[in-house]
């Protein structure tokens, strides 16, 4: 896995989705735990730049052979940019989900920031739990 | 109550095993992911527990006739070392279980869904009390592992007393693994030729890892069930339940009407049948997934029963009861997946067949 951003540097949703802010915008995909427990990406389906999110409202969905689980934003914003090619060809996910990977950017709505969302000590505090 | 354990539980958790409770049992659903392990079925082999299927066993004087009362299909007419496909109905003619009978020159063996065992026993039980007949249920004292793939049956050159390539299909042999009693099907639910063993408990885990070590890949229950939805292989809880009658299933030739009397039979002559099973393509690559309702002509006319999508014929299918004047390959059909109305096309079954095996071939 070649992460092409600090993990320590990104902020995490309960629901295993990572956060990566930049100034106004914050770019958005799932954590390696998520890709480990879906194991093979079949389909994903994202919004349209444009689109309005809310934090912990499902944006999207992403399906492994087995089952289909809900993105949640992490943020809420507008969709300002899609990795597009993922619907044809997702397995950039499996491969770099930090990276390559990633799903859409988000323009944070005004007053909206990531302070809710957890930094990587809780999350992993929050994996260790989930793990007993 | 904790979930059982089959004998291979501590193979599957060091081998890294994602496990998961199955009707009433800790199974692995996955190791290395449901896709390359369905891959590795359909190219080359792959190795499954399937302990926890129930295995049951019938002897005394009335035993073919007992068997021939309660399964759809001809016990009378099997040869010894057969196995047969067939259904156990109820007095309405639904479904109670689809099980495999084997015969032996000293009785006979059933295997029973997992998750049926407890009500098949009973019911069993109930049955045999007219007859002279000893049912006995052996799941507890034995393993069974199946090895399926193009390769799996050449694999196992060697191990068994038995020269597997010579078993045919749907037949099965008692034998020896190191020097202890098994048996041997060449049996599967995979679309694949391969084998089923059963053996003794003490000796699962060296012929899993004997097989591993020929070539097998360790396969969980989540391919099992792609590589038996491209089948077009029914599951019980799915495309079986005590709501469908055999042949509405599409299961018409494991019931022999005309066999003699068997617990269902005058209910299934008596119906019409307005429904059949039909296998479903969708567009795109999203999967329908159990429950989701199909429509005709902006009307509800059924629901998918086991949906997925296949990892080797790479589509989005499905199988599902449909009207019969529905049925017809090609006719278009429209499926709600989490309200997307997804376009999507009745086409024969299976979605998969194994192409056959070349006259050269070993």
């Amino acid at each position: 896995m070649s992460a092409t951003v600090n993990l320590d540097e990104l902020k995490y949703a309960t629901s295993h989705e990572w956060a990566a802010q930049g100034g106004d915008i914050v770019t958005v995909g799932i954590t390696q735990y998520a890709v480990d427990q879906l194991t093979d990406v079949t389909h994903l389906q994202l919004p349209k730049v444009g689109t309005h999110v809310t934090a912990g409202v499902p944006f999207g969905e992403i399906e492994s052979v087995k089952a289909v689980f809900d993105l949640n934003a992490p943020v809420s914003g507008v969709v300002v940019e899609v990795n597009a090619p993922l619907a044809s060809e997702p397995s950039p996910i499996n491969e770099d989900c930090y990276g390559r990977g990633w799903l859409i950017r988000v323009q944070l709505a005004p007053g909206a920031g990531t302070e809710h969302l957890a930094d990587k000590a809780k999350y992993d505090e929050q994996l260790a739990h989930d793990a007993h | 109550m904790p979930d059982a354990r089959t004998a291979l539980y501590d193979w599957h958790v060091a081998r890294q095993a994602r496990m998961v409770p199955f009707a009433g049992y800790a199974m692995p659903v996955q190791y290395a992911g449901v896709v390359e392990e369905h891959r590795a079925v359909r190219t080359h082999a792959g190795l499954f527990d399937i302990s926890h299927m129930a295995r049951l066993s019938f002897g005394g004087t009335n035993a073919t006739a007992f068997l021939d009362h309660v399964f759809t299909n001809s016990v009378a007419g099997m040869k010894l070392d057969q196995v047969r496909y067939g259904l156990l109905l109820n007095d309405a003619g639904f479904v109670l279980d689809d099980v495999l009978v084997y015969r032996w020159p000293y009785g006979y063996s059933m295997v029973v869904n997992a998750s049926n065992r407890g009500k098949i026993v009973a019911w069993l039980t109930a049955q045999a009390a007219a007859f002279d007949v000893r049912l006995g249920d052996e799941t507890d004292a034995t393993a069974m592992l199946a090895v399926q793939g193009p390769a799996a049956v050449g694999l196992t050159a060697g191990m068994f007393d038995l020269d597997a390539t010579t078993l045919k299909n749907y037949y099965a042999t008692p034998t020896f693994y190191c020097r202890n009693g098994c048996v041997v099907s060449r049996t599967g639910y995979t679309g694949e030729d391969g084998l089923e063993i059963i053996v003794p408990n003490e000796l699962a885990a060296s012929l899993a890892e004997e097989l591993v070590a020929r070539g097998a890949k360790p396969c969980g229950l989540g391919s099992r069930d792609t590589l038996r939805l491209e089948a077009a292989m029914p599951l019980y809880g799915h495309e079986l339940t005590e709501a469908i009658d055999p042949l509405t299933a599409g299961l018409g030739w494991a019931v022999k009407l005309d066999k003699g009397d068997f617990v269902g039979r005058d209910a299934l002559k008596a119906m019409t049948r307005t429904r059949t099973r039909v296998g479903l393509e969708l567009d795109g690559k999203r999967a329908a997934r159990e429950g989701c309702a199909i429509l005709a002509g902006g009307e509800i006319v059924g629901a998918v029963t086991s949906g997925s999508y296949g990892p080797f014929v790479e589509k989005s299918i499905a199988m599902a009861t449909v009207p019969v004047a529905l049925a017809a390959p090609g006719t278009p059909l429209t499926v709600d997946i989490r309200g997307t109305p997804t376009p999507a096309r009745v086409v024969s079954l299976p979605f998969y067949r194994r192409p056959k095996p070349s006259e050269t071939s070993p």
